[in-house]
């Protein structure tokens, strides 16, 4: 467990109808920590972050953010607040320029310096020598690390990557996990993936979720020889 | 740089109109006097609909807020003409407030049909209190009255000098806001909303702020217009005068600084020489929509910047 804890939520609620998407969720974020959070298809994954990042409102439960209550703030203010959220479904603006899409996340946190933090941002996956280039002419790998680097360009206390790797190749990925690994311990990051070779390797704990609980949280070794989780997910 | 050669064309364009001052003929004079005040109301149109992407159509109403606003001060109150102006201005913007904080709770078409229906009842409005408005037949506002600082606004001269003096200072204000930072979140909204709320942005502050300023813009235009042209009638603020605007920004190219200006001018000559030719000029104006429609979407000034003057602003 992490010295300080940066995020706490209890009894955390969302049912959709008769699904119960995520059903009494406790949880911990240690600060400066990477945690992965993994689980089969329809767990309840994107539901239980859409929940801390505001998305989707929670029914019952509470969530703090260095012990603030945030449980009722919308989710532009949680954004302000230091979580920064990026989407599973790669969301950036096509039609602007790369610039422009790393300034926006710059001065969503009024930047004095708006040139030189988003040229970091930029800089901090590669890209900044296509800052002029239009975002939706980039591949789809540099897409997806430009919607990280919008992510670092809001310096988050917490940082929610939503299925990050998903349809990069491999190269990419080495590429990604430095860029995760240089992102703590300044900031914390919370994992949704897929992909265990990149959990195993880039966290420092996990959490499964399965039908909307949580089966089990622990360091990666712990995890992998956890026997719920076998019969869940790893498959025996 | 970037900023500057935008700086150099938009004063450009208002050097040109400035030479045309003395040297247009009466008739288009005139005309270009008319063009540049209906271009202040399209700009403010285009703030909401091409900067962030609020397609209303019931702007009328806000441009109605400052023609009324200005006209029966003025007839009632004998107000001055600087006091009317501003007063339609800030009318422009109260109505753009009351309506966005109903409005913009709705998206798309709903936020079409509601505002629409907004800009219809305040028509209704208008004809139903007839006695103060005189309805559609609408109030001459006397010579008397349309004096500003001692500037005859009746007189063809003064008046094209203040139109332009009017243009001027909001094209190049809107310029700064298109070129400012809460001209990105604008844009921002209009590309895609979820991300921009992702990124802190409340989007419900950010659109009521861009239709306020889009009130003042359109306030400011029917002060001016009732003033300057002596007449403050319903037919100002009916359904004709929302789609107007929508039409100019379209043609010129919606979600660019000299757009409106360029579709409200090429827009009223394209009338002007159909009415002309044929009676069916409605028929000309439809034809030279299908066919924009068709082949530039995006405008003339936004299909120019899309193959290549990536800097237009």
């Amino acid at each position: 467990m992490a010295a300080m804890t940066l995020l706490q939520a209890r009894g955390l609620t969302r049912h959709f109808g008769g699904l119960k998407a995520v059903d009494g969720v406790d949880f911990d974020l240690g600060e400066g920590e990477i945690h992965a959070l993994i689980g089969p298809n329809g767990a309840g994954k994107t539901t239980f972050v859409s929940l801390l990042s505001g998305r989707i409102p929670v029914q019952s439960g509470t969530i703090r953010l260095k012990g603030r209550d945030i449980t009722q703030l919308p989710a532009h203010a949680r954004v302000r607040a230091g979580i920064a959220y990026t989407f599973q479904i790669t969301q950036i603006y096509a039609a602007l320029s790369v610039f422009d899409n790393v300034a926006l996340a710059a001065q969503s946190r009024h930047s004095h310096h708006l040139k030189d933090d988003a040229m970091e941002a930029l800089a901090g996956v590669g890209l900044e020598g296509r800052a002029g280039q239009t975002a939706g002419t980039l591949s789809y790998g540099h897409q997806r690390l430009l919607e990280v680097a919008m992510g670092l360009a809001l310096k988050p206390k917490l940082l929610i990557l939503d299925e990050p790797t998903q349809g990069l190749a491999q190269g990419e990925i080495e590429t990604f996990k430095g860029i995760v690994r240089g992102v703590v311990p300044e900031a914390t990051v919370l994992l949704i993936e897929h992909n265990m070779d990149v959990v195993m390797d880039l966290a420092q704990r996990i959490t499964v979720l399965n039908f909307g609980n949580v089966l089990a949280t622990g360091t990666p070794e712990a995890i992998r020889a956890d026997r719920a989780v076998q019969t869940a997910y790893l498959g025996g | 740089m970037k900023a500057d050669r935008a700086l150099v064309l938009h004063l450009g364009v208002l050097a040109v109109l400035l030479a045309l001052h003395f040297t247009a003929p009466a008739y288009h004079h005139t005309n270009i006097a008319r063009i540049m005040v209906l271009a202040i109301y399209a700009m403010g149109y285009n703030i909401a609909f091409g900067y962030t992407g609020l397609l209303s159509l019931g702007h009328a109403l806000l441009f109605g807020a400052g023609l009324y606003g200005a006209g029966l001060l003025v007839y009632h109150a004998d107000a001055s003409a600087p006091v009317a102006i501003i007063a339609g201005l800030l009318a422009g913007g109260a109505m753009a407030l009351a309506v966005g904080l109903l409005a913009l709770r709705t998206a798309g078409v709903a936020f079409m049909i509601v505002t629409l229906m907004f800009a219809q009842a305040g028509y209704l409005t208008v004809l139903y209190f007839g006695s103060y408005t005189r309805g559609d037949e609408g109030i001459v506002i006397p010579r008397a009255a349309r004096m500003l600082w001692g500037l005859d606004l009746s007189d063809d001269n003064t008046r094209y000098l203040i139109a332009l003096a009017l243009f001027a200072t909001a094209l190049l204000a809107n310029l700064a806001l298109a070129q400012s930072r809460f001209g990105r979140i604008m844009v921002a909204m209009r590309e895609n909303e979820e991300r921009s709320r992702m990124l802190g942005f409340n989007p419900f502050t950010v659109k009521l702020t861009a239709l306020i300023v889009s009130g003042l813009y359109s306030g400011l235009s029917g002060a001016a217009y009732g003033l300057m042209f002596g007449y403050v009638g319903a037919s100002l603020a009916s359904v004709q005068y929302s789609i107007l605007p929508l039409l100019y920004v379209l043609l010129g190219g919606a979600g660019t600084v000299l757009g409106p200006f360029l579709g409200a001018l090429l827009m009223f000559y394209l009338i002007d020489y159909a009415s002309a030719v044929t009676d069916a000029h409605q028929f000309v104006t439809g034809a030279a929509l299908v066919l924009l429609i068709l082949f530039a979407p995006k405008g003339i000034l936004g299909t120019l910047r899309a193959r290549g003057l990536k800097w237009l602003p």
